[in-house]
């Protein structure tokens, strides 16, 4: 249960992540707060959209969905099932792929950081290895 | 059970509190448009004649009016200019000068034209010319103020940041601007980017690529031998 409560809150918070950078990228939000990060650079790159879309909303669906396993699995339920964790490990895999990806871009591609990004990795890592340590602990 | 959804709760309030306090105006931080001309011009101002790359006894001059948000211009400044650049600029054989034409209808022209008139001031005109224009399809459309990407683009080609900020804050390259603009309409500047060889108005559709400039050198210079 700790384990999808952890996921839950990480989640929340990679989902306030890209739904600023969304906001942020189509208009809502004025300047990004980055600091001392390329953030507006990143953001308007060729690379800020995949397919049309932009990539921060690849973002909001992505930890909408695992928000909603992890709390899904909290209902008594599914307390005892082994599939919200396994889904919840899918999940988290694909982000972290994903992640890596744009992390890549960033570096070497781009040579710029956008420190939100650099955040939202840090939590999707977190989440891969919450979710991966659950799984071998339910198996 | 109940705490860690009252924990839940308040990551959620304090998430939406940041986000709902950056969507308010006046919070971004960012610069203002440097959209308004000035009322007073400096002596500065009226002394300054355009950003000029290439030597001083080149036997031809063009003079550039134009909008960084103009498509034309950075498909110009981008594929053509470089080439002329290399070819004509660098061999000794061409000096250009780049005149600020803001049109009225851009919205962030003035601001880009101040972004570089700041990157002038540390010496990296025509690197944030280069920057500006490959980067004006990213920034020409935004609704909100560019000012942002501008500074990262500054901060890429090694401008000192604090210097940058404070230029941009004073605006005190408004007026230039303005000068500028000012003197491509006495010139008849309608459209950009408007091209003047040697004081000369060259048609812009006859001129709109490299080889084209080459040929112009080329008959200049033949006329004065």
């Amino acid at each position: 249960m700790r384990h999808r409560q952890a996921i839950a809150l990480l989640a929340l918070a990679g989902l306030s992540i890209a739904l600023y950078l969304w906001l942020h990228k189509i208009g809502v939000i004025g300047d990004l707060r980055c600091g001392t990060g390329d953030c507006e650079y990143v953001q308007t790159s060729a690379y800020g959209a995949l397919f049309g879309v932009p990539v921060a909303f690849y973002g909001v669906v992505g930890y909408a969905l695992i928000l909603a396993v992890a709390l899904a699995g909290l209902q008594p339920a599914f307390l005892g099932r082994r599939w919200p964790t396994r889904l919840l490990a899918a999940l988290a895999v694909g982000g972290f792929l994903f992640t890596l990806y744009l992390t890549y871009i960033e570096l070497f591609v781009l040579h710029a950081i956008c420190r939100w990004c650099v955040g939202s990795a840090v939590v999707i890592t977190a989440i891969t290895i919450v979710a991966g340590s659950a799984v071998r602990r339910e198996s | 059970m109940k705490r860690f959804y009252i924990l839940l709760g308040a990551v959620a309030a304090v998430a939406a509190i940041l986000i709902w306090r950056s969507s308010q105006p006046g919070t971004a931080g960012g610069l203002s448009s440097a959209g308004a001309p000035p009322v007073a011009f400096t002596a500065a101002d009226s002394a300054f004649r355009g950003y000029v790359l290439g030597s001083d006894t080149a036997p031809v001059e063009v003079i550039e009016y134009a909008d960084f948000e103009c498509p034309y211009c950075g498909q110009f400044g981008v594929v053509q200019f470089p080439e002329i650049r290399q070819q004509l600029i660098a061999t000794g054989r061409l000096r250009w000068r780049f005149r600020d034409f803001p049109l009225p209808n851009h919205q962030w022209s003035r601001l880009a034209s101040h972004t570089v008139a700041c990157a002038d001031e540390q010496g990296k005109v025509w690197e944030a010319i280069d920057v500006v224009f490959a980067r004006s399809s990213a920034w020409a459309q935004m609704a909100r103020n560019p000012s942002g990407l501008f500074r990262d683009l500054m901060r890429g080609i090694g401008l000192d940041m604090g210097r940058h900020d404070a230029c941009m804050d004073s605006q005190r390259y408004a007026g230039r601007i303005e000068l500028s603009r000012l003197e491509g309409l006495s010139r008849n500047v309608g459209g950009t980017p408007t091209f003047f060889a040697n004081g000369v108005e060259l048609d812009t559709r006859r001129f709109s690529n490299s080889d084209a400039f080459t040929a112009l050198v080329d008959s200049l210079t033949a006329g004065r031998r």
